[in-house]
């Protein structure tokens, strides 16, 4: 399922019109995205939440030529599981 | 930032009221929650995609006793981050 999909999805379900829920999907994905650029955490229940991450800097290694590179230190977003969302994928298995 | 900021800025940017907004964002993450749960992967693109992954049964220890258990097959959800919003966020961090 990608964004389109969700787009068609939201319509039917919503009762609005495509344009409409595009506008609207793409709201949602900009203010989460927005938020998770600027550092801010994101919590949305029963679904998940996503928080910024810190990384040092550290030696990695070419895995093709096993040369030696310096990995910069970075951030990135984990995303923790809901329970909600964690208890419907496991039922389902 | 919590689900009622993206309702805020849903009923803002569109012409709906608070209510309706609020249930438009509870469906969206609805669809999204549903196809992870029949086990169809999502991708957003600019944000990244969440990815059901199997895990099979192993074999554990309880921590305590010593006890060896069966743990049973399951499934877990990971996010798979966007390579675009990646650098976009490592961009931003340096300046």
């Amino acid at each position: 399922m990608n964004k389109i999909d969700i787009v068609n999805k939201l319509s039917e379900t919503a009762n609005i019109n495509q344009k409409v829920a595009k506008i609207v999907v793409d709201t949602i994905i900009d203010s989460i995205k927005q938020a998770i650029v600027t550092g801010d955490r994101v919590e949305i229940r029963g679904f998940g939440s996503f928080s910024l991450r810190s990384y040092k800097p550290y030696k990695g290694r070419n895995p093709k030529n096993g040369e030696v590179v310096n990995v910069p230190p970075k951030r990135l977003p984990y995303f923790k599981v809901g329970k909600e969302l964690k208890e419907a994928i496991w039922k389902e298995g | 930032m919590t689900k009622v900021d993206i309702v805020t800025n849903v009923y803002e940017r569109l012409g709906f009221s608070k209510r309706e907004s609020s249930e438009i964002v509870e469906k969206f993450f609805a669809i999204i929650k549903e196809s992870l749960a029949n086990n169809e992967n999502v991708k957003i693109s600019g944000l990244g995609n969440f990815v059901v992954r199997e895990k099979k049964a192993r074999k554990g220890r309880n921590p305590q006793t010593g006890e060896e258990i069966e743990i049973a097959p399951r499934k877990v959800l990971s996010f798979r981050l966007s390579q675009v919003l990646k650098s976009e966020i490592n961009d931003s961090a340096e300046k």
